[in-house]
């Protein structure tokens, strides 16, 4: 096994124990935290699967700005300690349980994907890219270039996401 | 080459969301349940990203905008909701039921 499996399987592990963890937390804080450590994990992930510039937005953004997002509206909500009664009751817990199964059977066929030989890439290619355009220049070339319009309507999904964020949080307009 | 595997993480992960978000009564911890299962979405783009060019990272880079976009809209509403009911138990929070 090499050096890059190992800290793949390392991180691998962390992030689905996190996750676990941040479902399973009774309090909303705790909760909050392990996903901040989940996130952190996939950053890893993300580092190893050759997208060293979506691993540091994943941290900026994610692990960052939603996160304290996040918290802020938990400790703003007073609700650190809590609620007895968060988990559903047994029929809930065993219905949800076994809708989830089977998604994950359903998805375990997505492991055995392989796309077509024909618009496969060579290996390394990714390596190579990066290594002529730069860790930005490979995501940003195409991203100004190609996929322009779609950017710029992103930037108007945030501005609709700011001023609608603002007129429900306002108590009186 | 780490697509099976990454895809394998991944699945396990937005299992590990959709499940989050059955069994859970908080609305805040749905939200993040919410957020894990993008996370694993992002995963699966990013592991085809490195077979099938660079189009996944973009796509993922689109999903965080729009996560971050959710997030902010969400917890605003949360808040909103939280000010007319004293609480995000969903139970109680079941104004649309006939």
């Amino acid at each position: 096994m090499s050096a890059v499996t190992a800290v793949f399987w390392i991180f691998a592990a962390l992030a689905v124990l996190s996750a676990v963890l941040c479902v399973s937390r009774r309090s909303p804080v705790a909760s909050a935290l392990w996903l901040v450590v989940a996130m952190f994990s996939l950053a890893v992930l993300f580092v190893l699967l050759d997208a060293q510039f979506i691993a540091v937005l994943q941290v900026l953004v994610y692990a960052g700005a939603v996160m304290v997002l996040f918290l802020f509206v938990i400790m703003l909500l007073n609700l650190g300690r809590g609620a007895a009664q968060d988990r559903k009751g047994v029929i809930g817990l065993t219905v949800g349980v076994v809708l989830a199964a089977l998604l994950f059977v359903q998805l375990r066929f997505l492991r055995q994907a392989a796309p077509p030989a024909l618009i496969r890439l060579p290996d390394g290619m990714m390596a190579q890219l990066q290594q002529q355009q730069g860790m930005v220049g490979a995501v940003a070339t195409p991203l100004y270039q190609a996929y322009l319009v779609p950017f710029e309507i992103t930037s108007v999904l945030l501005l609709a996401a700011v001023v609608g964020a603002v007129v429900l949080a306002k108590r009186k307009l | 080459m780490l697509l099976g595997d990454a895809l394998g993480v991944a699945a396990v992960l937005f299992v590990i969301g959709v499940a989050g978000v059955l069994v859970r009564r908080n609305a805040i911890i749905i939200f993040m349940c919410v957020e894990l299962m993008l996370n694993a979405v992002n995963l699966t783009f990013i592991a085809f990203a490195q077979t099938l060019g660079v189009a996944g990272q973009i796509f993922v880079f689109f999903v965080m905008a729009v996560a971050a976009a959710e997030a902010a809209v969400g917890l605003a509403i949360v808040l909103a909701v939280y000010r007319h009911q004293d609480t995000v138990d969903l139970r109680r929070i079941n104004l649309l039921k006939g």
